[in-house]
């Protein structure tokens, strides 16, 4: 086996390479654009009740509807290719993002608000200075969270046609070869991992105010 | 000499139906040092955060320095209030040097002039700069971090100083030392007038120049610490000023 993958990567590495990068694009695409709806969308809800009653009901939802399935619902409106994979792969990031962006607003404690307000801040300020940096924690979390959801959802895409490292899974599962199928899978492993552990890094350092997170 | 700096006049406050403040009216000269006293729902605190615009009267007028305070931009007003709570709220995520600079960082000073002024401010508080100005606030004791808040509100030189129960949480010894502190800030400080609110008679007494004393929302007496000793103006003051010395009866008693 580990032979096998010796030679797989002598012979493969240009088309191994160009999976690994298939697989990042579109998972930074994914993280870009479910950011840029998720994120004024989360702080809307968490001033707004309504708004946060139907992210939250929305995020529920989802988490019902398996990763694949979700796939294959929409091939018969959008068919395949990397546009639905993308369109597809934004709805599961959503969720994560948005309940953790919410939550992060609201965790901000209405004592700072208002001492901001009374050295006289105006609500601009009041954001920058105030609510976004106390909510960045959580905000960073969501993001972890979305980002490995996407990398994980991403080898499915593969099925309608996205490429990535789902295409070396999938040809693998195809030809019976379980070299191909090892490779893709540690690959895939191995780049959540990096995601998971990087941001972990990044959530320690907008907190570095806050010791009692070290002893974690 | 006396500059009439804070007015309320006929001001009332209501929650829904329920009144608060039903007809406040009092005047505090320029550089005078008041405090506040009151059991809790008296509508102290309420009077408090109608000087600063953090809640609106719904009748009557506040006056500020001669000027109505709905007709002035209330959000520069604060930047010229110094404010200190109870809970401190020293803002998490940032250092001490940057929580006192908060407010010259609006006001869009200079950094050698905020730097400056940083450390001139945790000399006054008794913070030695050098140690304390880049730690974050978890990092202090409750008592150094209102030190901190005091210095906060001073930084930009306010002419008015707000102080919303400001050692209630404090343990009774780094309270003493922030009252006599605070006493010596103002007499230092020319002409900065300070509103302190308090349930503390000990420590109304000892720092105002004059006490005014509230319940349920009136204004039951506003005079100095001696006036109010000497002749109190109804049993409920009596009474007040009775607990100082059945407490002090109480533990000489005790200790005998």
């Amino acid at each position: 086996m580990i032979e096998q993958i010796c030679r797989y990567f002598q012979t493969n590495s240009g088309q191994y390479w160009q999976y690994i990068g298939q697989h990042i694009t579109l998972t930074l695409v994914t993280l870009a654009i479910s950011m840029v709806i998720a994120l004024p969308l989360g702080y809307l809800g968490s001033r707004n009740k309504v708004v946060a009653n139907f992210c939250v009901a929305f995020a529920q939802v989802l988490r019902i509807i398996p990763s694949l399935a979700l796939l294959f619902l929409l091939i018969p409106f959008i068919g395949t290719g990397i546009i639905p994979a993308l369109i597809a792969l934004v709805v599961l990031a959503l969720p994560p993002l948005l309940v953790n962006t919410i939550l992060g607003f609201n965790e901000v404690s209405p004592l700072y608000k208002e001492v901001g307000t009374a050295l006289g801040m105006n609500s601009q300020q009041l954001r920058r200075q105030i609510e976004v940096p106390l909510a960045l924690p959580y905000i960073l979390n969501g993001v972890k969270l979305a980002m490995v959801e996407i990398i994980a959802s991403a080898t499915l895409a593969t099925y309608i046609g996205a490429g990535g490292l789902g295409t070396l899974i999938f040809t693998g599962l195809g030809l019976y070869d379980m070299t191909y199928v090892v490779i893709g899978a540690v690959s895939v492993a191995i780049l959540s991992l990096l995601a998971m552990t990087s941001f972990d890094y990044l959530i320690r350092k907008v907190q570095k105010h806050d010791e009692t997170n070290y002893s974690i | 000499m006396t500059k009439p700096i804070i007015q309320f006049k006929h001001v009332q406050k209501r929650f829904g139906d329920n009144i608060i403040i039903p007809d406040l009216n009092f005047t505090v000269n320029q550089g005078e040092f008041v405090t506040i006293l009151g059991s809790s729902g008296s509508g102290k605190t309420t009077t408090l955060k109608m000087i600063n615009g953090l809640w609106q009267p719904s009748a009557g007028e506040i006056l500020i320095d001669g000027q109505q305070i709905s007709k002035l931009d209330q959000v520069k007003l604060r930047r010229h209030m110094g404010y200190v709570v109870q809970q401190i709220g020293l803002f998490p995520h940032m250092t001490i040097a940057e929580n006192i600079a908060v407010v010259p960082k609006m006001l869009q000073w200079s950094h050698s002039k905020i730097d400056r002024r940083v450390k001139e401010l945790l000399e006054l508080v008794r913070l030695e700069p050098g140690v304390y100005a880049n730690r974050y606030p978890q990092q202090l004791s409750g008592g150094q971090q209102q030190r901190v808040g005091v210095a906060r509100a001073l930084a930009t030189n306010p002419p008015y100083v707000l102080f919303d129960e400001p050692f209630g949480a404090l343990d009774a010894l780094t309270r003493s030392e922030l009252q006599q502190e605070i006493k010596r800030i103002h007499e230092s400080l020319a002409d900065k007038t300070f509103m302190f609110v308090t349930h503390d008679i000990n420590e109304a007494l000892f720092l105002g120049q004059r006490v005014m004393v509230m319940h349920k929302g009136q204004i039951i007496q506003f005079a100095s610490p001696e006036v109010l000793v000497r002749h109190p103006a109804t049993p409920f003051v009596e009474e007040l000023l009775g607990t100082v010395q059945q407490n002090e009866n109480l533990w000489r008693h005790q200790h005998d």
